[in-house]
């Protein structure tokens, strides 16, 4: 038991490590602007006075590492700095679209694993047949499939003919029931993405436990095909179907850019491509730290989860 | 039931161009490449054909259009029709046109960015590998921390950085791409280091450049080219993604991604025309992916 903890510890203590260098990376890259904030909001035309004025209030006259430290220790607290483009606090426009973003990405989870998981043991199961070749094929296309393509044939076919709306407008009355109707089809499409994918790697770690022989006795002593793969394989198979799943998750967290732009929803998403437009560094830095760290977590969760399918590494000797 | 009507169109397309192509390739191969012909699935043969096509297309564009690349025709949003025959967009420019100089813009730009991912990350790879200790090390923990954040999400960092432009859009996607390929390279070439001919090229005095070159990169080739095949559908997608955001190729320069931008408040009226370019990037994915998936199955079989 004692080992599990350090492992399981080293891996957070990791996870920390790698946040911190993300973080000095978003922060450098800022660095590597030619001038500097002061200078781009102001313009050409500004004289040396308004530049110096504008940089001591911004903080910007203090050296790189100390403002790092103001950034960091001010992203901890929820205190995000405030937009240029806007001139209101970034935590503000972030706070509501974050959580709008996280129901997108769980809802189209919810639809997803479910799915990919089933039709991935089917696969196994019924492998070399007409259904594994045509599933493998679909789940190629599927994966080739730009994001915008699959959402505007969804927008073609599902909400040209008035099943679902097109758009999600979310206002203060919107109910949890309203919303998971409006924000089917954006969450459909994501699941369309990722499904092939994690169906896939379902099917290959399921295959690959199958060729032990443990798996070969099990049918010789009569066992039917269906109870050998949920008995035997998949539960050995659990720690790379569980390291696809989180990759794929952390995939929705970034693929919900460009659903989110085609169905004008309000998430994170639309506000960082307009930040990008914008050039409003203090907005795009913000929801990178906050999508990257989304993204580490997530494979550190998977990583913590597959060491403890491992019944070795659980009861070490 | 249009939907299916053209599901089942595509499937017959897909048997009968897919067929035809194996068949073609199987009569005209030279006798020593005739059994890879054979066993070839109908996906690869498939697959191999519309990358062809396109080819094609890229290359002769301007003696296929019938207008020029950035010709304002006539009447907005035109329906299709015997001069335009797919119409026009939101500025009067015929959509057939744009589509096929489409071929020559987007997938050039992608090719490009692609070549030069690979270039970057296989000769950085190779040198980590070749160079071991400290210099591997320092490159290594870099590259990791640099992949831990999401692909899409750094671009769009650089790119807010560096500003929007077609040369910033293929440095930086070439760098993001290249960080992936630069694991494949070194793992690879890690193996192919300890191997007694590379001892013995050191030993006749070759330099790194040359031993990278000439002694490596042959031998490394084989899984690296697998690899081009996917990257390149990242990396295409990455772009049209970036270019339908608005933040990658811009107009007036014929592009798929932006093009779909554009003309997108055609889809709310029931028209398709708007989704050909995103389907030309899908048909060319596919197509990459089904032939890449082929040599990959190739390789793994000729390995036992």
């Amino acid at each position: 038991m004692n080992r599990i903890w350090r492992i399981i510890g080293q891996r957070l203590l990791l996870g920390v490590l790698t946040l911190f260098i993300i973080s000095v990376v978003i922060f450098g890259a800022t660095e590597l602007l030619p001038g500097d904030l002061a200078s781009q909001l102001l313009g050409q035309s500004a004289t040396k006075e308004t530049l110096d004025a504008l940089r001591e209030q911004l903080g910007l006259n203090l050296p790189a590492p100390i403002r790092y430290w103001n950034w960091l220790t001010g992203f901890l607290q929820g205190d995000f700095g405030t937009s240029m483009a806007t001139k209101k606090p970034i935590s503000e426009l972030v706070g509501a679209r974050l959580v709008n973003t996280l129901f997108l990405s769980l809802y189209a989870a919810a639809l997803a694993v479910p799915i990919s998981l089933t039709l991935g043991v089917l696969a196994a199961l019924w492998r070399n047949s007409i259904f594994d070749r045509a599933s493998n094929a679909v789940a190629l296309t599927a994966i080739s499939f730009p994001e915008f393509f699959v959402a505007y044939i969804l927008i073609l076919w599902l909400s040209q003919s008035g099943f679902f709306p097109s758009m999600v407008r979310i206002t203060e009355a919107t109910t949890t029931l309203n919303l998971l109707y409006m924000a089917f089809l954006p969450a459909l499409a994501l699941t369309l993405v990722v499904t092939a994918h994690m169906m896939r790697m379902t099917r290959a770690a399921i295959i690959n436990v199958l060729a032990s022989p443990y798996i070969e006795m099990s049918l010789l002593k009569g066992m039917s095909p269906m109870r050998v793969v949920l008995r035997h394989a998949v539960p050995n198979a659990l720690a790379p179907i569980i390291n696809v799943v989180a990759v794929n998750l952390a995939y929705l967290i970034t693929g919900v850019v460009v659903v989110e732009v085609v169905f004008v929803y309000p998430g994170l998403g639309q506000l960082m491509i307009d930040a990008v437009t914008n050039r409003d560094i203090a907005v795009v830095q913000t929801i990178a730290l906050l999508f990257a760290s989304a993204y580490v977590l997530l494979n550190l969760i998977a990583d913590v989860l597959s060491t403890i399918t491992n019944p070795r590494l659980m009861h070490g000797r | 039931m249009t939907i299916l009507l053209s599901v089942l169109i595509g499937l017959g397309l897909f048997f009968i161009i897919g067929y035809s192509a194996r068949a073609g390739l199987r009569v005209t191969a030279p006798a020593q490449y005739k059994p890879t012909f054979r066993d070839m699935p109908l996906t690869a043969s498939f697959g191999l054909t519309v990358i062809v096509f396109y080819i094609v297309i890229a290359i002769f564009a301007q003696a296929i259009a019938p207008f020029g690349e950035g010709e304002v025709m006539g009447h907005q949003f035109l329906p299709w029709g015997s001069p335009y025959y797919l119409g026009t967009d939101k500025l009067g420019r015929d959509m057939l046109t744009r589509v096929i100089y489409g071929a020559r813009n987007t997938v050039g730009i992608a090719f490009a960015t692609t070549a030069l991912a690979f270039f970057l990350g296989s000769v950085l790879g190779i040198w980590a590998a070749l160079g071991g200790g400290w210099i591997d090390q320092i490159l290594s923990r870099f590259i990791d921390a640099l992949m831990a954040i999401p692909e899409l999400i750094f671009s769009l960092l650089l790119l807010t950085i560096f500003g929007t432009s077609v040369l910033t859009l293929i440095l930086v996607i070439a760098c993001v791409a290249s960080t992936r390929i630069y694991r494949l390279a070194r793992s690879v070439a890690q193996g192919i280091v300890v191997t007694d001919y590379i001892e013995a090229a050191r030993l006749r005095g070759e330099g790194n450049w040359r031993l990278i070159w000439r002694e490596i990169l042959p031998n490394a080739m084989a899984p690296l080219v697998t690899e081009f095949g996917l990257r390149f559908c990242f990396v295409f997608l990455s772009i049209s993604a970036l270019s339908f955001l608005g933040l990658g190729i811009k107009p007036p320069t014929a592009d798929w991604g932006s093009m779909v931008r554009e003309n997108a408040t055609l889809i709310t009226f029931g028209d398709v025309t708007p989704l050909l370019p995103a389907g030309a990037i899908a048909l060319l994915t596919v197509a990459v992916n089904f032939v890449v998936d082929w040599l990959l199955y190739r390789a793994s079989g000729l390995k036992e």
